[in-house]
């Protein structure tokens, strides 16, 4: 079948429809594959639990993994510029808890309070960006630092005490149980922010300058991209979604207390790796990233409905992780050596 | 030639080494026997109704000029509260009232404080039985376990369906008492023939993992008729879900948990009775005991009386347990009168 | 500028030790229970499957790779010792048993790594899971106790007649080990060539895929080691044993000055790194500071140890190009 395959592409197709285009139908094979084994996971579990196979039990997927989504989208504008930003969780932690606080001291009203939680998370991934570009201190050093000073921060600010669902007002509570044209809220703010997110990322410049920053910093240097200042926007921007996760999380979960979100990063940056992105930068995409978290979301909601021990769920994410990459890199070397055969000629 | 970089490292450690030294043998001291330094290690701090508990600690210790002080692990785990254990063990105070998270996990510490001569009474979940002097239970496990089923019954109709339990962690000594009473009530009482217990799911104490096995319950058993979560933050958590989900009136709830709460849930009817007992009393009683121990007025063996303040006159059991009264019952038409 | 680096690394050494200095200071000042040698003891005893994981995480870094599946595969070995234990099988067995499989886990992710050439971080990022998951597969959520008296007075207690941690000796000896290796055998100097220049290395005829999968077989079977150390100083076996240690391991391994990007780094650092970090939190726990509270000074000294040093750098840099451009101008 390989043999096949390479026969039918032809051995000038980057000199025919161009090298960008030619990695823009890998990454598109690429989100192409998650599907297929999202569609494979729910046949297969269809079988056995017909109730898998309903729309409000895809409705309930899709809902519990809205916020990551929306992180994950803030994490791969970051990792494609050859970073990572391990304080989201605490990012997200902390701003649900002062946004909750807010609400509970009844200090504002619930719009300012949910625009002071973003705001917050601007201000911490702002803040994650100057330690990098003007610190110059690797960004895993620097985000698992500041994973620390934000929880902390979270549990100072908190004092033991924490926001019950009593203490918070029903309109902020009905965000998460609302719906928008038969849409639950959640799931349409995590689809609208990634659709947004992705097509400046396709069309844009801004977009298509990320994407050099990650794939060649120093030839990225050499052609004049603000490479600091796109940086530091990125991280900013990851603190921006990573807030509203945040705000939304009091909403969703009733409950918030200093630990919230605790561990949310490795879940986000697997989706992340899931979705196709490299995480040496320089590619992947949006829609990766979210479908690698609707894939989580899914094979978790499969062993929920299958009667299966909530066990395994740990260890089949962690196979699934390993598999991703691995046929990333396989995929990888086989384009690459397609591609190179057009200098054979 | 350079200084070989292993010297650092033995110069550094030469420096801990030596100031240990110096140190010498402040903590040989007893601890005293007149000052009441009594320190409460719950299974977690970021839980209200271990702060509910508190305040009784706090109103006893100022009532007998003691002092009071509560510390514990954000993440109710039993490795996390062994440093906590050892802390206070250094910090040489006269008594530990702890609730255990893993009753065996922290025996080991537990025993060191006690062969310093620090009493150590245990509240609302026993560690390990050599590890403590007295333990200060809520109320009779049997009847927190089958007031529970007892409410459930009362909230299905025509008591027969599947239900499942919300538990907090999987080791918390209280929580399998509870269970394992609840089990055996549903298989011995012929009342209960009708209910079958499907799935007893974990949710760890944390907000956001209850949130997700209350989900999960509801997902994996459409049929599901009630949920019992014996512990204040899943029967929380539970509620939201049930709420969100419009499965109020559908599935009952029930458990233990804080008036303040589940005041909405109630009225609104998303739970219509729950249990609990009252927290500040167990947090006051064991404050008492603790106190009592240290001043030597008790020895903490079976078939002890004492007085402790305004709650009145108290008997050690055979297996050195203080029962700190019954369960109670909220409902819609007393759920007003506590405030916690 | 191989002088200055030099004399920047002895110096980064020195100002652990005064860093050091300063957090017994602290720590005295804070709580009249501090500088007692039963409180280090248990300070120690605390801090040694942490320190046991730094050694081999070290190695890894500074061949400029990661292990991120530490704690993990901790966690594997205390379910597996519980889970086998239950069955009935004498621990002088068990053990060994349980080394081994952290030597498979170890190897699996080398392969991975070297063989199936996936990046490091991903890899131990899915295995951080997948272990874990397996230790909950194993064991469940219970927690298996009723070990022989011997076994937790090893883990619990000190060496006889002092109050010295039996897991310390462990460490000590691991620690002597590991520094005689890193700087003075072949070895050694091949991790660093392999961790300044990969491609360089090979080129020079070192075996950079073998020396690569040993040190990830070595983080392994020392992560199962610490392991079974935390089953028995907590008399438990559990499958979360060690969560969340992944994060103060690798704080402490960057902190003792190995360079993230590879290349660079001692073991005399990291483990004052490691009993910085532990001083630094025995001192604020026997003030009452929570834990999490204390993670906020962790996280700050961690970035202004990196961010510390190429500030210098840079502006020593800038001040010697300065001069070189004033002179050449007075000419």
């Amino acid at each position: 079948m390989v043999r096949a395959v390479e026969a039918a592409v032809p051995s000038n197709l980057a000199g025919r429809i161009g090298l960008e285009r030619t990695l823009a139908l890998v990454a598109r094979l690429r989100e192409l594959g998650i599907v297929l084994a999202l569609v494979a996971i729910v046949l297969v579990v269809a079988i056995q639990a017909p109730l898998f196979f309903t729309v409000s039990n895809f409705e309930q997927i899709l809902l519990s993994v809205a916020l990551i989504a929306i992180v994950a989208v803030g994490q791969t504008t970051v990792v494609l510029t050859r970073n990572v930003d391990l304080s989201v969780g605490s990012v997200v932690g902390l701003v649900a808890f002062v946004t909750g606080d807010l609400l509970k001291e009844h200090v504002v009203g619930v719009p300012v309070a949910i625009l002071a939680g973003c705001v917050l998370g601007l201000g911490l991934g702002a803040l994650n960006g100057l330690i990098i570009t003007v610190g110059r201190v690797p960004a895993i050093v620097a985000t698992l630092g500041t994973l620390n000073i934000y929880r902390g921060l979270a549990f100072l600010i908190a004092g033991g005490k924490q926001v019950s669902a009593i203490d918070l007002p029903n309109s902020y509570l009905r965000i998460a149980s609302s719906s928008v044209l038969g849409v639950p809220t959640l799931i349409v703010c995590a689809v609208v922010i990634a659709a947004i997110a992705a097509y400046l990322l396709r069309y844009s410049g801004t977009g298509r300058q990320l994407y050099a920053i990650g794939s060649n910093p120093a030839a990225a240097d050499v052609v004049g991209i603000p490479s600091q200042r796109l940086v530091f926007g990125a991280f900013v921007l990851c603190g921006l979604l990573a807030g509203v996760a945040g705000v939304l999380w009091g909403s969703r979960f009733g409950t918030v207390n200093a630990s919230a979100a605790s561990g949310l990063e490795l879940q986000v940056i697997a989706a992340v790796v899931i979705g196709g992105v490299n995480i040496f930068g320089g590619s992947g995409t949006v829609v990766g990233a979210v479908l690698g978290a609707v894939l989580l979301g899914t094979i978790q909601n499969a062993l929920t409905v299958l009667h299966l021990s909530q066990f395994w769920l740990q260890a089949i994410d962690g196979a699934v992780i390993l598999l991703a990459v691995g046929t990333d890199a396989a995929i990888r070397n086989y384009f690459q050596r397609i591609l190179t055969r057009t200098g054979r000629r | 030639m350079r200084l070989p970089k292993g010297a650092f490292a033995f110069a550094g450690l030469a420096v801990l080494a030596l100031s240990a030294c110096g140190g010498g043998g402040s903590s040989s001291a007893s601890p005293g026997t007149t000052t009441l330094n009594i320190a409460f290690l719950p299974k977690a701090v970021n839980n209200p109704y271990f702060d509910v508990a508190a305040t009784g600690g706090q109103e006893a210790a100022t009532e007998l000029k003691g002092q009071f002080k509560q510390v514990g692990p954000s993440d109710a785990t039993g490795a996390a509260q062994i440093p906590f254990i050892q802390t206070l063990t250094q910090q040489n105070v006269s008594a530990i009232v702890v609730s255990a998270d893993d009753a065996n996990a922290i025996a080991p510490a537990l025993k060191q404080a006690m062969a310093k001569g620090i009493k150590v009474v245990g509240y609302d979940s026993s560690p390990a039985t050599d590890a403590r002097n007295v333990f200060i239970n809520q109320a009779d496990t049997k009847g927190i376990g089958e007031v529970q089923i007892e409410m459930v019954c009362d909230e299905i109709p025509g008591c027969a369906g599947d239900i499942a339990i919300l538990s907090a962690t999987s080791t918390a000594t209280n929580q399998n008492a509870w269970i394992d009473v609840m089990k055996s009530t549903l298989a011995s009482n012929s009342k209960y023939s009708g209910l079958k217990l499907v799935k007893v799911a974990y949710g760890n104490d944390d907000p956001q993992v209850s949130t997700t096995e209350a989900q999960g319950l509801l997902t994996a058993y459409p049929n599901l008729k009630g949920i019992i979560s014996p512990t204040t933050v899943g029967i929380a958590a539970a509620a939201k879900v049930l709420k969100d989900q419009n499965k109020v009136g559908k599935v009952a709830l029930t458990g233990l948990g804080t008036p303040n709460q589940m005041r909405a849930f109630v009225k609104d009817g998303t739970c219509k009775e729950f249990a609990l007992w009252n927290v500040k009393d167990l947090g006051y009683l064991a404050y008492y005991t603790a106190a009592l121990l240290v001043q030597g007025k008790i020895k903490g063996t079976s078939g002890e009386t004492f007085t402790a303040g305004r709650l009145g006159s108290y008997t050690i059991d055979a297996s050195t347990t203080v029962l700190l009264g019954k369960p109670f019952v909220f409902k819609a038409d007393n759920i007003d009168q506590l405030n916690f | 500028m191989s002088a200055l680096r030099d004399r920047l690394l002895a110096r980064w050494e020195t100002l652990l030790v005064l860093l050091l200095g300063a957090f017994l200071v602290l720590g005295t000042s804070l709580s009249p229970y501090f500088l007692s040698a039963s409180n280090f003891s248990d300070m120690t005893s605390n801090l040694m499957e942490k320190a046991i994981m730094a050694l081999p995480l070290a190695l890894i870094i500074i061949a400029g790779e990661i292990d991120l599946s530490v704690e993990s595969m901790a966690g594997l070995s205390s379910a597996l010792l519980g889970f086998v234990f239950l069955l009935g099988w004498p621990l002088w067995i068990a053990i060994p048993l349980v080394l081994a499989v952290g030597a498979l886990g170890g190897l699996f992710n080398g392969l991975l790594v070297t063989r199936a050439g996936l990046p490091s971080l991903v890899v131990t990022l899915g295995t951080l899971a997948l272990y874990r998951g397996l230790a909950s597969v194993v064991l469940g959520p219970q927690s298996v106790s009723g070990w022989p008296a011997w076994f937790t007075n090893f883990g619990f207690g000190d060496v006889p007649g002092t109050l010295i941690p039996w897991p310390f000796v462990v460490f000590a000896v691991l620690a002597a080990a590991f520094m005689f290796v890193l700087h003075r055998t072949w070895i050694g100097r091949q991790i660093f060539a392999i961790g300044k220049n990969k491609e360089a290395a090979r080129y020079s005829g070192i075996q950079v895929a073998k020396v690569k999968t040993l040190l990830f077989v070595l983080s392994g079977t020392l992560s199962a080691l610490a392991g079974v150390i935390l089953t028995a100083r907590f008399s438990s076996a559990r499958a979360d044993n060690g969560q969340g240690f992944v994060l103060d391991v690798v704080t402490a391994t960057l902190l003792g000055g190995v360079n993230i990007f590879g290349g660079e780094g001692t073991i005399a650092g990291v483990v004052l790194a490691v009993f910085v970090i532990g001083v630094l939190r025995n001192g604020l726990t026997l003030a009452d500071v929570s834990p999490d509270t204390q993670s906020v000074v962790v996280g700050a000294l961690l970035i202004v140890s990196v961010a510390g040093p190429t500030a210098v750098r840079r502006i020593r840099s800038a001040w010697s190009s300065r001069r070189f451009v004033q002179s050449a101008s007075n000419r």
